[in-house]
Order: C-alpha cells, then sequence, then structure tokens
C-alpha cells in the first residue's frame, strides 16, 4: 500500500499490523538524546526543533554520507530505549514512529488512545534503505553527531504495521503463527 | 625474536575496520542464502532476501552493512616471540580505529563517559580489546564491530552446578526469546559457560569469531549447541521478529573450567550484520 506523508487518521484507521506499506514524503529522524532534548525543550516551554503535530519519527542514526550522496546507511535503532519519551510525543501529535523491536505496553495504550501507528523497517539493511532517502536536512543538535535531528524526503520506504490502534502487534501474531514449542 | 612496526598494526586494523563495515563475511551471505530458502514464513523469506540485497549493495558502494558500525572489539593473539617497536601497542590499534572510522565515512558511536556527559569521541575510539598471549611469533588481530541494540541483549546467569545442562539450556533459550525482534534476527547466539562472571561474558563474545555454524570440538558441546539452535527456531521468532523459523543462523558455545561452586553462563548476541575481520602479520 503507497501512502503519503503526513499520515492522516482516516490512513491510520486503515492499517493494520502486518500491512506492507510503501511511504513518500517527509520523515524525521530522532534517537536516544535528541528524544531527551526534546522532551526537555517541551518542559521548559520552548519550540521544539520541528513541529511535531501529524508527523513521522524515524528512529535512526546514520553514517556519514560519502561525496556525492544524499546520506550513508540509514536503517533503524531499537525502538524500545525511545518508550519512555514516546507517549509524551504522541500527547504533542506524533501520529508515527518507524524503528524495530517491539514496544512497551504503554506505548501500545498510548498507541491506541491517540490514535498512532508504529511501523518497522529492516533492521540490518541500512545500505538497501538509504536508496529511499531522497533528501536530508540536518535540522538541529549538530553538536550529537550520530544522533543529531535530520529532515527526510524519502520515497517508496518500505515499513511493516506492528501496532495499530486496534491493539494489533505484528511480533506477537509472527510468532504465535510459527511457534513450535 | 620477531619484530612488528605500530605502523604496520595501525594499518591492518584500519584496513580491518573497514572490510568488516563494508563486507558481510561469506559464511554470513551463505547462511541467509539457505535460510531464505529454508524458511516457511513469506514474510521471512522477503527478510532475509532483503539482507543479502543490502550486504551486496554496500560491498558494492563501499557502504556501512548497517548505520550502526559498533562498538569496535578487537581481539589479539599475541605471539610470546613478537617485540612491539615504533611506539604503543594500544595506541597503533586506537589509531587504526580512528583512521577508519573517520577516512571510511563509518559512524562514530562512542560516548565519553557512560553516565554524565555522554560526549561523543567523534572517532568510535576507543576501542574494547581482548589480548591472549600464545606462543610463536605471529600476530593475530580479528575485528568484530558489535551493534549496540544487539549487544544490549547481552546476558550472565551465575548459575548453581546442580542446574547443569538443563539450567543452561533454559537460560540461554530464554535470552533469547526475551530479546525477541529487539537484536535483528536471525541472530548468533555466542554462549560462554564457566570460568567467572567476566570470563564467561568474555567466552561468550569470543565465541562469535569462529566461523558461522563450526561446531564445538567437544561432542557433547557440539550436541549442547544443535540441541540449543534447533530450540531457537522453534521460538518463532523468525527475521526481524516478524515470525518463522529462522530467528538463529547458529549457536557458538566455548567453555572453560570452573569453580567447585559456580556454573557460569554468559550470552552475547549477534546480530544479522555478523561483521567480522582477521588478519595475521
Amino acid at each position: 500500500m503507497e501512502i503519503r506523508l503526513p499520515l492522516t487518521d482516516d490512513t491510520i484507521d486503515k492499517l493494520k499490523s502486518g500491512d506492507h506499506l510503501s511511504l513518500c514524503g517527509i520523515l524525521y529522524v530522532a534517537r536516544d538524546a535528541a528524544h531527551k532534548r526534546i522532551i526537555e525543550s517541551l518542559e521548559k516551554g520552548e519550540k521544539p526543533p520541528f513541529d511535531l503535530k501529524g508527523q513521522t519519527i524515524y528512529y535512526m542514526g546514520p553514517s556519514p554520507a560519502r561525496e556525492g550522496r544524499v546520506i550513508g546507511s540509514a536503517g533503524p535503532t531499537t525502538s524500545g530505549r525511545m518508550d519512555v519519551y514516546a507517549v509524551s510525543f504522541m500527547q504533542e501529535g506524533i501520529k508515527g514512529m518507524i524503528g524495530k523491536g517491539s514496544r512497551s505496553m504503554e506505548v501500545r495504550e498510548a498507541i491506541k488512545k491517540y490514535r498512532a501507528v508504529y511501523m518497522a523497517s529492516i533492521g540490518g539493511a541500512g545500505a538497501l534503505i538509504s536508496q529511499c532517502i531522497k533528501k536530508a536536512d540536518l535540522i538541529a543538535y549538530e553538536d550529537l553527531g550520530a544522533e543529531a535531528v535530520y529532515r527526510l524526503e524519502v520515497e517508496n520506504f518500505p515499513v511493516w504495521v506492528v501496532n495499530d490502534i486496534y491493539g494489533g502487534d505484528l511480533y506477537e501474531e509472527g510468532r504465535k503463527r510459527y511457534r513450535k514449542i | 625474536m620477531r619484530e612488528i612496526d605500530c605502523k604496520d598494526i595501525t594499518q591492518a586494523v584500519a584496513c580491518l575496520c573497514k572490510e568488516a563495515n563494508f563486507s558481510l563475511p561469506g559464511d554470513v551471505k551463505k547462511a541467509l542464502a539457505e535460510a531464505a530458502n529454508a524458511e516457511d514464513s513469506p514474510l521471512g523469506r522477503t527478510v532475509l532476501e532483503k539482507l543479502l540485497d543490502n550486504a551486496l549493495l554496500a560491498e558494492k558502494e563501499q557502504l556501512p552493512i548497517c548505520q550502526d558500525c559498533g562498538l569496535t572489539v578487537v581481539f589479539i593473539e599475541y605471539g610470546q616471540d613478537v617485540r612491539i617497536t615504533g611506539g604503543s601497542f594500544n595506541e597503533a590499534i586506537q589509531e587504526g580505529v580512528r583512521k577508519a572510522y573517520v577516512d571510511g565515512f563509518l559512524r562514530k558511536s562512542i560516548v565519553r563517559d557512560p553516565v554524565f556527559s555522554r560526549i561523543n569521541t567523534k572517532d568510535n575510539t576507543p576501542a574494547v580489546i581482548h589480548t591472549e598471549i600464545v606462543e610463536g611469533c605471529r600476530l593475530k588481530i580479528t575485528v568484530l564491530p558489535k551493534g549496540g541494540g544487539s549487544e544490549n541483549m547481552s546476558a550472565l546467569a551465575m548459575l548453581k552446578p546442580s542446574q547443569g545442562v538443563e539450567g543452561v539450556k533454559e537460560f540461554v533459550v530464554s535470552t533469547v526469546e526475551k530479546a525477541g525482534s529487539n537484536p535483528c534476527p536471525p541472530v548468533i547466539v555466542g554462549v560462554g559457560i564457566g570460568g567467572t562472571a567476566d570470563k564467561a561474558l568474555a567466552l561468550a563474545k569470543k565465541a562469535l569469531t569462529r566461523p558461522l555454524g563450526t561446531p564445538n570440538k567437544s561432542a557433547e558441546y557440539a550436541d549442547l549447541e544443535k540441541e540449543l539452535l534447533k530450540r531457537i527456531n522453534s521460538l518463532g521468532i523468525g527475521p526481524e521478529g516478524f515470525g518463522g523459523k529462522t530467528t538463529a543462523l547458529a549457536v557458538h558455545i566455548e567453555y572453560f573450567h570452573s569453580h567447585i561452586a559456580g556454573l557460569p553462563v554468559g550470552v552475547c548476541i549477534q546480530c544479522n550484520s555478523a561483521r567480522l575481520k582477521e588478519a595475521i602479520l
């Protein structure tokens, strides 16, 4: 299914765990240290480096771009480390999260409550994924190096829906289907 | 006594770091291809094929296989008849890492102190170096760039001797089960049994340097590896955790003598970007 970003409520209503999506549009990159800073700035009443409303966050820290390239390798990092920040992000309007690995029950409940979606891309396919990134702009926290915030323009960016608003969880469903002990 | 110059060590380490990050070892590619053929889950097969495509592209374009170019773990087998000349052995290794990560467009993922400042060192140093002194006049250098996501799934159990082999099995399988989709399966499971707590974990890491799927020399431990692999691949986790029978490509066990009071078991999980490269000087 081809999906234009930003995600709309109508689109999110249709998404089910296990759906394969091809994303086109804008993603914002943030991982551990950037999340911490964004939360601190929100607590101080300051503006975050981008308007979180309606946006999709990609948990990722790219390798540096060689000359002539948009970005280096750019696969997902483990999402569970962002669980502690994710509920606040959804309260601020974040609609989509992309990473890899399972989320806490608290995050899964918040996904239902705030009508958001968690998607996984392939961990370990960072070179391949980089081909879907057409533009990458560093927009904040340059001092964090690999943890800086980027704005990406992506085309046909492949993800699978893990957690939907109906409580579905691709990891649990997949494991149940193929478990033999 | 044979002399080896620090410059040669730096150059060798730099080459190994780059090659490890750009080229997935042949045995890992072969195992992924075999797993793709054998996998029951269509989505699992797709994932395994994508991982192979990724490895080909990375090699061709000299892009890191994974953006997490790891904490650089360096294993040294130091022949006792070798004398290092021209500087500090430790600094020669660190300089090799520095050069590779800066010149090779590899990601720098190391922060200066883990609790307080967490400021990036900007050159991926320092590497973690494990040195073993052996006989002879050669220097063997093995570079294992270790991703953070899989390393976070490491575990240690100080079992009681009475828990025996069943205790070992239960701990290893439950560690992989708990890790689930987090360490980017299919994984390689390194298991270290015996010694002290630190020794068991060091052995678990060392087990990841064995050629993929080569069994332990002891028949009993080789059988245990086989049984653990079978049980892990029955968990259903599958490629990327999306479901399937390819959760691990191999289980490697290394063991050591242990105290009469103990049965330490360390588990170290390697992700599907199982990068590894060695050279002998």
